[in-house]
């Protein structure tokens, strides 16, 4: 390439900027980091509660998603450290699952000879001590030479008093002590667990409300459609077809069972028809415009979480107003969102009113909304629910605002 | 040249572009017989929209000016800036279009579940993104400067000004169109005049405006003409795989409706950049005869703009300068607006709580930056500063995104150990290859570092990952599956649900 004298400056600049942006972070880092450790110092023996804390922290951290392998590693190099062992390990049920131990212990034993230590423990549920004989010791490959470690002990680990697993540790001398400090950290282990179980149900939990929530094709759109139908099958015979297949695509839409998520572009289709249907029985009374931005169509959003809006568009503001009325829908690229919009010229709805319908204090008309409402912010967190705009007789305006980025939802 | 021809080049071109970036997304249907799938953007729109927004002032002006300098050798320039998506459309296109993720820190974060290397390919996005500004505004103070007098602080922040407001008022609503358009003005403002030239040359060839007789385009005793093999390679290299990283170009392939279309689109584009980088080129050839004063003293970069109005005199040449200067503006404009969205996106995202005012005060601090550096310094090699932009790219984003998709034991620990390797090695070369002279030996190896960057960081993140395999992602099976399997069909009519 050609000598380009000039941007010889540019690049110096630049990096210059760059070297010092870099070396202030790094002074901030380290400041911050020393002016915390300062903070932390007390008496010994404050530390070391401190550390025994810290560890149980850092440990519970791990096993907060329940026994799985990953995080048992990295909770039993915590746990070990606590504990002061040679080795520390878990297992659950069926497997071992993690072992850290140092020294003659380093190396993980087979899985079947450790569930050989632990099946009496997982039998009856109570702490067992082992010692280590040279045929155990042997089996679990720890060298002979080296006999330093003499007993084991095998605590259970019970959630909602099932024998879920073990925690075993191998020690130098099985004092009273000891085995009383690895109950401990067994029970405390077992805590974790439940805790982790009840978050696990929290989610099902979680997930079941939205399946419950997941919207209805509503009942009184069915029967006005097909006497909408019905009412051109003689004057009109080639448009009754057209509807009745509309009809059928809709509804195969909304009666799908599969995915909890689906794209914009999807959704916009099943309201196209919902409003061919619409049109059908309002006729010249409903007007309809669009403004989608293409950049946006891909957008995963939570199966039919649009098309109830546009219904209550129609239904409950342009139903029971005088003359035509006017639905917008329009979606925007908002860079890391999408933003759709629904706006209706229709009667609007009084702001209290509302508010008692998204509370749940009303049944009835509108429940469509507040189940949207409602699983949008189960998916997306508070901050993206629906935003209304409305007062009496002055239309209302719904907005939704939803990530573009959803790694974890499959459309 | 008169200075009311680049007051009305600007003037239109904003206008034009905050038109379309209005009123495109309102050409709607207001019937309900409204399709959706006629409204998904054809991969002819979204070609010419990626077109848009990559030709920029390296392109626009940079390659011109870097024949008149160097004559041949300059080619390798286009080149590179097009084949580079044959290495897209081969090995990310369609991949990246599924994964769902739509920025690259996104990306990072779903292949390799750790937010630390989304934050280190953040940084890295921005860090791209702020010195691919910085040529854009060099070539727009160099615009303004040959074509107003006015100073050259005034173009830069004219162009910074413009984005800021479109994309702060959310005036870039339908920015695939405005991008697409940017495509075709760009073209016939350099084809039309281009056109003109040759047809003027060809019928006077008597006169001062035409070739002197006996002219060489390229003297083989020309002291600039002789790059090295490893010059020209590693070029290539930064070049090629450089572009696979560009955060505003990964964006675009979002618009596609699915993996296949999003192949059509980057098939598209090869032969759209192709067809454009015929006219730089002419324009460098007949700069080094009738413009040579500029390529010893003055600026190179200004050829395309002094071409049409050193050749064709009167109101013609002003009319077909006027067109040059705009369509030299929609570059600056178009892939300005196309970064500072990109940037606003993930400094957003990653620093400002991601809402729709943290997007607005991101994308500011977006475009200023990059004006504060371009007002710092002085660059007239346009092509060759954006070629250095790519060297960087390919040496930290590139690995990520080719091992991400192809590799199953990349980690996250890997991923950022060769972000950084490549990332400091790419700098540091830049930084001492700069300080030495003309004449030192090292100085193509530092300056052009990109051959043995780019492989350090390959191999840099494939060693780290297969050292640290403990710490794969548990769902990379499903995150792979997601990436290369075929999109479900939509279901057709007549299907059992």
């Amino acid at each position: 390439m050609s000598a380009d004298p000039l941007s010889d400056s540019t690049l110096l600049l630049i990096i210059t900027i760059a070297v010092v942006a870099a070396a202030v972070a790094v002074v901030a880092v380290a400041g911050f980091r020393l002016s915390r450790s300062h903070r932390e110092l007390g008496t010994d023996a404050e530390r070391a509660t401190f550390r025994a804390l810290h560890s149980a922290a850092a440990a519970g951290a791990q096993l907060r998603n329940g026994l799985e392998p990953a995080g048992a590693l990295k909770a039993s190099r915590q746990l070990r450290a606590l504990l002061n062992c040679a080795a520390f390990a878990m297992t659950d049920g069926s497997g071992l699952l993690a072992w850290d131990g140092s020294g003659a212990a380093a190396k993980q034993p087979d899985s079947g000879v450790v569930m050989g230590l632990a099946a009496q423990a997982l039998g009856n549920g109570r702490t067992q001590v082992a010692v280590l004989d040279s045929a155990l010791r042997e089996s679990l490959g720890l060298p002979e030479e080296d006999s330093d470690l003499k007993a084991a002990v095998i605590c259970p680990l019970n959630v909602d008093s099932r024998v879920v697993g073990t925690v075993i540790i191998l020690s130098k001398q099985p004092s009273a002590g000891l085995v009383r400090a690895t109950n401990e950290v067994a029970g405390w282990v077992s805590a974790q667990l439940e805790l982790a179980e009840l978050s696990a149900s929290r989610t099902l939990l979680a997930e079941a409300e939205v399946r419950a929530l997941r919207a209805q094709i509503s009942p009184h759109f069915i029967y006005n459609s097909l006497n909408a139908i019905a009412s051109f099958i003689n004057t009109d015979p080639q448009r009754a077809r057209d509807l009745v297949v509309e009809f059928a695509d809709f509804t195969r839409y909304s009666f799908r069972r599969h995915g909890d998520f689906t794209t914009l572009a999807e959704e916009l289709r099943c309201i196209d028809r919902y409003l061919l249907l619409e049109s059908a029985r309002f006729g010249d009374r409903l007007r309809i415009s669009l403004q989608i931005a293409p950049e946006v169509l891909s957008t995963v959003i939570p199966f039919l979480s649009l098309q109830p809006l546009v219904e209550n568009a129609v239904r409950h503001g342009l139903e029971a107003k005088e003359g035509p009325g006017l639905v917008q829908l329009c979606a925007r690229d908002l860079g890391a969102y999408t933003e759709v919009t629904i706006e209706d010229d229709g009667v609007g709805m009084d702001p209290g009113e509302l508010r008692a319908v998204l509370a749940g204090l009303h049944d009835g008309t509108h429940v469509g909304l507040r189940n949207v409402d409602a699983r949008l912010r189960q998916v997306y967190g508070d901050d993206h629910g629906l935003a209304f705009d409305t007062a009496e007789g002055r239309g209302m305006l719904i907005t939704m605002t939803v990530p573009k980025n959803q790694p974890g939802h499959d459309a | 040249m008169n200075p009311a021809i680049g007051y009305t080049a600007l003037i239109s071109v904003s206008v034009i572009t905050a038109l379309i970036g209005f009123y495109g997304l309102r050409i709607s249907r207001t019937t309900s017989d409204f399709y959706v799938a006629s409204r998904t953007v054809r991969p002819w729109w979204n070609a010419s929209a990626i077109g848009g927004e990559y030709l920029s002032a390296a392109s626009f002006l940079g390659i011109a000016g870097l024949i008149m300098i160097s004559g041949l050798d300059a080619l390798w320039f286009p080149i590179g800036y097009t084949a580079g998506y044959l290495m897209l459309l081969f090995f990310v296109a369609a991949p990246l279009r599924r994964s769902g993720a739509y920025t690259v820190p996104d990306f990072a974060q779903a292949r390799l579940n750790s937010t630390r290397a989304r934050h280190v390919t953040s940084v890295l996005v921005v860090v791209v993104g702020w010195f691919y500004i910085v040529p854009q505004l060099h070539g727009a103070a160099l615009t303004i400067r040959t074509t107003t007098g006015l100073p050259s602080w005034v173009g830069a922040g004219a162009v910074v000004v413009i984005v800021c407001l479109t994309v702060i008022t959310g005036g870039m609503r339908s920015i695939t169109f405005v991008q697409a358009f940017q495509y075709w003005l760009k073209l016939t403002a350099l084809a039309v005049p281009a056109i003109f030239i040759l047809l003027q040359l060809g019928a006077h060839s008597g006169q001062p405006a035409a070739l002197p007789v006996g002219t060489e385009f390229f003297p083989l005793a020309d002291p600039l003409n002789g790059s090295s093999m490893y010059g020209t390679l590693s070029l290539m290299v930064a070049l090629l795989f450089g572009t696979l990283g560009l955060p505003h170009v990964l964006v675009r392939f979002y618009t596609n409706p699915d993996g296949a279309a999003a192949r059509r689109t980057t098939l598209i584009v090869l032969g759209l950049l192709s067809v454009f980088y015929l006219f730089p080129t002419i324009y460098g050839v007949l700069g080094r005869v009738f413009l040579p004063r500029l390529a010893a003293h003055g600026s190179p970069d200004a050829t395309v703009l002094l071409l049409p109005g050193t050749l064709i005199g009167g109101l013609g040449g002003d009319i077909l300068s006027a067109l040059v200067v705009a369509g030299a503006f929609a570059a600056f404009l178009s892939t300005t607006s196309g970064l500072v969205v990109s940037l606003a996106g993930v400094i957003s995202q990653d620093l400002l709580g991601g809402n729709v005012r943290g997007f607005r005060i991101a994308a500011v601090a977006a475009a200023v930056v990059p004006l504060g550096v371009a007002l710092g310094t002085d660059s007239l090699a346009l092509a060759g500063s954006v070629g250095m932009v790519f060297a960087f790219t390919a040496s930290t984003v590139c690995p990520l995104l080719l091992l991400g998709i192809w590799w199953r034991g990349l980690t996250d620990a890997g991923a950022v150990a060769g972000m950084l390797a490549g990332g400091v090695l790419c700098g540091t070369a830049m930084l001492f290859g700069a300080q030495l002279g003309a004449d030192s030996p090292w100085r193509e190896f530092l300056t052009q570092p990109a051959a043995w960057t780019v492989p350090a960081a390959f191999v840099t993140m494939v060693a780290v990952s297969l050292a640290t395999a403990g710490r794969r992602n548990p769902g990379v099976a499903r995150f792979m599956s997601k990436l290369h399997v075929p999109e479900r069909p939509h279901a057709l009519p007549g299907q059992s649900v």
